[in-house]
């Protein structure tokens, strides 16, 4: 079995967001990248649990800059057999899903896999746009995933509840929680990763549909009103007259 | 050039569809809806209230595999000359309008908050941390509203429903099963939310978490440590890596406020914060706290609540 990993960077979690240039340009003035959580601890850590369960190569794809490196290096020291990086600034979601479909057409694999969102665009689109460009079966938000034979059986998250689907080989799946449970690349992982193939490949001409035109951030809160514990009912009267939430 | 809404209204109309209708309304141009499943046809006419001229179902499609609903809507969106397509960012959107996207060749914005302004469109980024302006630089159009973030406007009247083929093809999906929970509000379109994390100290405890939900009418979630051990299903963490929310009110009992809890809320428009730590982030993000323990507060505020419904 071949699997393909869709593998974006997004900044850790705890940064600090801020923008530069007019608030045109995020400030990674001091942020630290990761694998973005929803590609390496559901859509990777799933993929290495098939391949030892089934066989197969584990192989993960980034669109990128060199900057990228390490955080596919982190990718390899989890467990991915290989790294494909296609060298070029993914500028927006049809880009970067165009980009990947392209490489993946010609690579025969049975899934294509990747987290549901990164944790910095939040668009949900990658994985959608690379299954229609494939027109391949596309199974969205999975949350669990088991291979028998060429059959794939998933749980997804729909609105109140889940949906058990089935579908053959290949697909495209775009990867929730409960797939997997993060795993932390041990040292000898780390030192294979250095020497583990990280393909840069040109990009294919591809034009963004869309672009951040400028960001914005929250305005602050005003401070908290605190209520007397003892006295639910004043807070129930501010909800009610002064915020007209109930 | 008409605006094209897809709905999903296999469980009834959600006020997240009458959103999306009320939304293509506001940008102009004339409103067709499209949908899939055996709707009642009265019950679809209603979506003329809300701006649509007409709704177009196409009964023959069972499931809501995203190949076939792409189809659907490529069919629909041609046979009424439509430029832009407007979503409701739910389950089915998030997996459709990516793929209509690439069908069409049209820009997808998702997750949006608000109206275009000029010719960009407000979205939540960085897991609502900050907000993006995006703008489209293809001809063709398709934003994916963030549910709650405008309100339904009725008034007018009903509409033409009409029998629609969108050339769907076979489903390469087979659905097994579909499991819901019944009497459950869903999280993600929720008004009303209470929540609770590691301070209700066990599973058992949370009859008084639901007690409160159920006076309020509110759905009910949890932060990602009682999802993570098994107190509370997945699809109730709210969070950074679990669902984001954006209610008109968030009650938090026993939740510090990680930046990543944060994350998922920040979007609410009020905030209660009970903690018996004021140190806890959270009240810094909060409207209303309460400094005490949530086993005496919440069923206060329960009765507090119980009081107000039965004199309003």
């Amino acid at each position: 079995m071949k699997i393909l990993v869709c593998i974006s960077k997004s900044p850790d979690t705890t940064s600090k967001i801020a923008f530069t240039d007019g608030n045109t340009k995020f400030d990674e003035n001091g942020v630290q990248y990761i694998v973005n959580p929803y590609d390496e601890w559901y859509a990777l850590v799933r993929a290495l649990e098939l391949k030892e369960a089934n066989g197969g190569t584990v192989t993960t794809i980034t669109v990128g800059t060199a900057a990228d490196d390490s955080v596919i290096r982190k990718a390899l020291a989890i467990g991915a057999d290989d790294a494909v990086r296609i060298d070029a600034e993914p500028t927006d979601a049809y880009f970067t899903a165009m980009q990947i479909a392209e490489h993946a057409k010609a690579g025969g694999y049975d899934l294509v896999l990747a987290g549901k969102e990164t944790i910095n665009y939040n668009g949900s689109q990658v994985g959608g746009m690379i299954a229609e460009a494939m027109d391949l079966p596309f199974i969205s938000l999975a949350s669990k995933m088991d291979v028998n034979g060429s059959t794939v059986t998933l749980e997804t998250e729909i609105l109140g509840g889940v949906q058990i689907l089935e579908a053959d080989m290949p697909l495209v799946i775009s990867c929730a929680k409960g797939m997997a449970e993060q795993r932390i690349p041990n040292m000898r992982g780390i030192m294979a990763a250095r020497t583990k193939p990280l393909n840069v490949v040109a990009p294919a001409a591809i034009e963004a549909l869309t672009s951040y035109e400028s960001y914005t951030l929250p305005e602050a809160k005003s401070a908290c009103k605190m209520i007397d514990p003892e006295n639910m009912d004043e807070l129930v009267a501010l909800l009610h007259n002064e915020a007209k939430v109930i | 050039m008409a605006t094209l809404v897809y709905i999903n209204s296999r469980n009834g109309l959600a006020k997240n569809s009458l959103e999306a209708v009320t939304y293509a309304k506001k940008l102009g141009s004339d409103v067709m809806v499209v949908t899939a499943g055996n709707a009642d046809e009265a019950m679809l006419a209603t979506l003329g209230e809300y701006g649509a001229s007409k709704v177009m179902v196409d009964r023959s499609v069972a499931t809501d595999d995203s190949q076939q609903l792409t189809r659907l809507i490529t069919t629909a969106a041609e046979a009424v000359g439509a430029d832009t397509i407007i979503f409701s960012h739910d389950f089915v959107a998030k997996a459709v309008a990516p793929r209509l996207s690439v069908r069409l060749k049209a820009g997808l914005i998702s997750g949006a908050i608000d109206l275009p302004s000029g010719d960009s469109v407000k979205v939540n980024v960085f897991s609502g941390k900050a907000f993006g302006n995006v703008k489209i630089s293809a001809g063709k159009k398709i934003i994916s509203l963030l549910p709650n973030s405008i309100q339904p406007e009725g008034g007018g009247s009903a509409c033409s429903v009409e029998d629609f083929n969108g050339n769907v093809g076979d489903s390469r999906i087979k659905l097994l099963e579909t499991k819901k929970p019944e009497g459950e509000i869903p999280l993600p379109e929720a008004e009303l939310v209470v929540s609770a994390g590691r301070g209700l100290k066990g599973p058992e405890n949370w009859g008084m978490v639901e007690d409160l939900a159920t006076v309020l009418g509110a759905a009910t979630a949890c932060s990602r440590p009682v999802a993570d051990i098994g107190w509370r299903p997945h699809h109730e963490h709210v969070g950074q890596t679990g669902v984001a929310i954006r209610p008109n009110l968030y009650i938090a009992a026993g939740i510090s406020g990680a930046i990543q809890h944060l994350a998922g809320v920040n979007g609410s428009k009020v905030i209660v914060v009970i903690n018996t730590d004021g140190e806890a982030p959270f009240f810094k993000a909060a409207d209303y706290g309460i400094l005490g323990d949530a086993f005496e507060v919440l069923p206060r505020l329960t009765e507090a609540v119980k009081k107000f419904k039965a004199s309003n």
